[in-house]
C-alpha cells in the first residue's frame, strides 16, 4: 500500500477518476465542484489521462453529452452541485432508464433561494427519485475509494445504472486530508476495462430511448426499480472485494459504538465524523448509552440493513440536512419511519433538521439532539420534525 | 454520387436505412427528407434524435424504423447527445476500443422547436465546440407533434393553435421567422446549408458535403407538413418547390463563410402562389399578403447581396 499523501479531497477524487481511466468527461463549472473537473482537464491536457474532456455550455448539456458518450461505449464521468444538479434533473431520470453507467460526484450544496454556495443535502434530495444509485462519503479517503468502486458497481452487467458519489461541498471538497492512493496496477486489476452491454455501433444497430406506449411503460418502470433494488447486492459485493484487496471496509449502513445502545443517532455524510466525537463524549464522559448509525447507501434504500442496525434501541434520532417542504419529516427520517412502521419493538423516531446552507453542526448540537430525542421519546411526543439551531 | 445533379433518380442509392411502415402522417415531407438523408449517409452513421414527430413516428417500442444506430434522450439536447457520441467514438477509436474503425458520421436531428427554441443553447454549444457532426433541422414551422403550436420558426401571418387569427387579432403569428441559418453561420462553422426534399439531389449533395466536411455542419431542411399547414397531403412536394420558386425558402449554402445559391430561377413566382394552397394563411387579406411579399423580397435581396459579396471575394 502506498504512503499517505496530504491532498485536497477534490484532487483525490480526480486522481480516482484518472486511475479509473475514464474515456469521457463532460462538465460545467459550479462551486464547489469545480476543483475536481479543473484538475481533470489539467490531467487530460498533460496527457496523464487519455480522455475526451468536453467543456459544455450547461449542466443540462453536461448530462446529455454524458448520455451520448456512455451510449457510444465510453466510461463516463461528470461532477456537479446544487443548481447544476437541478438543471440536469430532466436528464437524470432518463440515464437509468437507458441503463447508462455514468459516475457523477455531487459536491452537495444548498439550493437557491436564497442563493447559497454552502453545504447541505437539498440538491441530492431533489434528485432522490431519479433512479440513480446514491452513495455518501464521510471523508476524503472514502470519497477516493468510493469513486473507484462506483465505476465497478455501475458497470456490472447486473446493474448498468448511474451512480452519484455525494461529498459535502467545502466541508470535504475544499479541505486537504491525508489519502492513501492505490497503485495503478492494483486499480487496473480491481477495475477492468469497461465492456458495454450495448453500444451505438453501425455494425450492430440498436434504437435507444424509444417511445413507451401504455402497454409497455409500466413494465419498463418495474424492471428499472427491480434492477435498482437488486444493485444493493452488487454494491455489497464490490465493497467486500475492495475491503479484501485494500483493507478498507465499507458497509451500506455503518455503525459506530452502537451495540446495545438505548439511543441511536442516524446521520449521512461528513457530519458523521462530528457525530462520532459526540458519541465518544456521551459514552466516555457522560456514561450514556448512545451510539451512531450512518447511512452510506441512500439509494437503493438499504431497509434490511437499517432495520438490523437499529433493532433494540429505544430512541432513534435522525438528522436531515434538507427540508422536504410540506412533508411530515426530513427526507431521511421519512424513509426511516416508513422502514420501521409496524415493526415490533420499533424505536421512537425523532426527526431533526440541521446544517442547512452551510450552518455548522457542532458536537454540542448533537448532544442537544440526543437530549431532546430522549425526552421526546419519554413523553412520546407527536411531532413532524425539529429544526436545530434556528433563530425564531 | 459525385455530382447528384447530373444523375437520374434511379441512380440514387437503392438501399434504405429508414424502414417503411412508420407512423408519419400522409404526405409528411419530413420523412421524405429523412429517407433521402439516410440513403445519402448509408450504413456508417449514428443518429441522436430530439423528441418530436420524427422520434415518435419512428420509434414506438417495440417497432423501430431505424436500420442505423439511433438514440433519443430528450427534446432540447440532440446536439449535446450527438456531441457526446462524436467525442466518444473518436476517443474509443483512438484507443482501439471501438468495434468499428471506419469513419462514422454523427448526425443530430430535430424539428424546428427542438432547434430554434428549446434546443438553441445545446445547438450553439455543440457548434461552438467544433464537434465533427451534422446537425439537421427538419423545419415544419410549428410544434406539429403537440398539435400545431407556434414556434419562433413559424412564419409571419400563419395561424397556429397558439397564434390563432381571431376577431381581435386577425393576423395570426406576429413575429418574423427566426433566421436560424444565420445564427448557425455566426458560429463560423465550415458548412451551413438550406435544403428541401422537393429538390432531392440538391439535398443529398448537401448532406454528402456536410458529412465530408471536418467539423460541424448545419443543414436547415424545409419540410412541409400537410396536417399543420392545413393543405392536401399530395401538395407536400409541390409546395416545397413553390417555396423555393417564390423566394420564401431559397436554397443556398455557406461554405467557410462564402454564400452560394444552389438553386436559382430566372423568374420568381409571387408569394400568393405559395400562401394560397395553405389553410394556415387562408385568413390573410390583400394588404397582409402584399406585406409578406415585401418581406420576402427584402430578405431575398439581402441574401443575394451576401452571395455577390462572396463572389467578389472568391474572384
Amino acid at each position: 500500500m502506498a504512503k499517505r499523501v496530504g491532498i485536497e479531497v477534490s484532487l483525490a477524487i480526480s486522481e480516482a477518476v484518472k486511475q479509473a481511466k475514464v474515456d469521457a468527461i463532460a462538465a460545467y463549472p459550479i462551486t464547489p465542484q469545480t476543483h475536481i473537473v479543473e484538475h481533470l482537464s489539467e490531467l487530460v491536457a498533460d496527457a496523464e489521462l487519455d480522455a475526451a474532456f468536453i467543456p459544455v455550455e450547461s449542466e443540462h448539456s453536461a448530462m446529455s453529452v454524458c448520455a451520448g458518450t456512455a451510449a457510444a461505449g465510453a466510461r463516463t464521468y461528470t461532477a456537479t452541485s446544487s443548481q447544476g444538479l437541478a438543471l440536469m434533473n430532466e436528464i437524470l431520470y432518463i440515464i437509468p432508464a437507458l441503463r447508462l453507467p455514468i459516475v457523477m460526484t455531487i459536491a452537495n450544496r444548498a439550493l437557491s433561494g436564497p442563493i447559497s454556495i454552502w453545504n447541505d443535502h437539498s440538491d441530492i434530495m431533489g434528485a432522490r427519485d431519479t433512479g440513480w444509485i446514491a452513495i455518501f462519503a464521510e471523508n476524503g479517503q472514502e470519497a477516493y475509494d468510493l469513486t473507484l468502486q462506483s465505476f465497478k458497481i455501475a458497470e456490472d452487467h447486473r446493474v448498468l445504472l448511474p451512480i452519484s458519489v455525494n461529498i459535502d461541498g467545502f466541508t470535504l471538497s475544499h479541505v486537504i486530508e491525508p489519502h492513501e492512493f492505490i497503485d495503478q496496477q492494483e486499480v487496473d486489476a480491481f477495475l477492468p476495462e469497461y465492456k458495454p452491454a450495448v453500444q451505438l455501433n453501425p455494425d450492430q444497430p440498436v434504437s435507444m430511448g424509444m417511445v413507451g406506449i401504455p402497454e409497455v411503460y409500466a413494465e419498463a418502470k418495474k424492471c428499472q426499480d427491480e434492477v435498482l433494488k437488486n444493485s444493493e447486492a452488487v454494491v455489497k459485493e464490490v465493497f467486500r472485494e475492495f475491503g479484501e484487496k485494500f483493507g478498507r471496509h465499507y458497509q451500506v449502513v455503518e455503525s459506530y459504538r452502537a451495540e446495545g445502545a438505548e439511543t441511536l443517532l442516524l446521520t449521512m455524510g461528513s457530519v458523521s465524523e462530528t457525530a462520532m466525537e459526540a458519541i465518544d463524549r456521551l459514552q466516555d464522559v457522560e456514561k450514556r448509552s448512545v451510539g451512531l448509525v450512518r447511512l452510506r447507501l441512500w439509494r437503493p434504500f438499504p431497509s434490511a440493513d437499517l432495520l438490523k442496525a437499529v433493532t433494540g434501541c429505544k430512541t432513534l434520532a435522525v438528522l436531515d440536512r434538507a427540508v422536504s417542504f410540506g412533508s411530515p419529516g426530513g427526507p431521511v427520517a421519512s424513509e426511516v419511519r416508513s422502514t420501521l412502521y409496524g415493526v415490533d419493538g420499533a424505536p421512537y423516531i425523532a426527526s431533526f433538521i440541521a446544517g442547512l446552507g452551510g450552518r455548522d453542526i457542532t458536537i454540542a448540537d448533537f448532544i442537544s439532539i440526543v437530549d431532546q430525542a430522549e425526552s421526546m421519546a419519554e413523553s412520546n411526543e407527536n411531532h413532524q420534525y425539529k429544526m436545530i439551531g434556528v433563530r425564531e | 454520387m459525385e455530382n447528384l445533379n447530373v444523375f437520374a433518380a434511379k441512380l440514387a442509392p437503392q438501399q434504405e436505412f429508414l424502414a417503411g411502415g412508420h407512423r408519419a402522417c400522409q404526405g409528411c415531407a419530413e420523412l421524405l427528407a429523412v429517407r433521402l438523408v439516410a440513403k445519402t449517409l448509408g450504413h456508417d452513421y449514428i443518429i441522436a434524435n430530439a423528441t418530436g414527430c420524427l422520434e415518435i413516428v419512428t420509434s414506438s417500442y417495440p417497432h423501430s424504423a431505424w436500420k442505423v444506430p439511433w438514440i433519443h434522450v430528450a427534446f432540447e439536447n440532440a446536439a449535446a447527445v450527438a456531441s457526446g457520441v462524436e467525442a466518444a467514438v473518436k476517443v474509443l477509436q483512438r484507443k482501439g476500443r471501438y468495434p468499428v474503425d471506419r469513419k462514422i458520421t454523427i448526425v443530430a436531428q430535430a424539428g424546428d422547436g427542438g432547434t430554434v427554441d428549446i434546443g438553441l443553447q445545446a445547438l450553439s454549444g455543440a457548434l461552438e465546440r467544433g464537434h465533427d457532426m451534422i446537425y439537421i433541422c427538419y423545419d415544419n414551422e410549428a410544434y406539429m407533434n403537440t398539435g400545431i403550436q407556434r414556434s419562433s420558426s413559424t412564419p409571419y401571418g400563419a395561424t397556429t393553435t397558439t397564434s390563432p387569427a381571431g376577431k381581435a387579432d386577425p393576423l395570426g403569428q406576429h413575429t418574423m421567422k427566426k433566421n436560424i441559418v444565420e445564427i448557425a453561420a455566426a458560429h463560423n462553422i465550415p458548412y451551413v446549408a438550406t435544403a428541401s426534399p422537393s429538390y432531392p439531389f440538391d439535398l443529398m449533395n448537401k448532406v454528402k458535403k456536410a458529412a465530408e466536411t471536418p467539423g460541424p455542419a448545419y443543414i436547415h431542411c424545409f419540410v412541409p407538413c400537410p396536417t399543420g399547414w392545413r393543405m392536401a397531403p399530395n401538395l407536400a412536394v409541390s409546395i416545397g418547390r413553390i417555396a423555393v420558386e417564390s423566394k420564401v425558402f431559397p436554397l443556398y449554402e455557406i461554405e467557410n463563410g462564402e454564400y452560394r445559391m444552389t438553386v436559382t430561377h430566372k423568374k420568381h413566382r409571387p408569394v400568393i402562389d405559395y400562401l394560397k394552397p395553405q389553410g394556415r394563411f387562408r385568413h390573410l387579406n390583400e394588404a397582409q399578403i402584399n406585406q409578406i411579399q415585401e418581406q420576402v423580397d427584402k430578405s431575398y435581396e439581402r441574401l443575394l447581396k451576401k452571395v455577390k459579396m462572396s463572389e467578389l471575394e472568391l474572384d
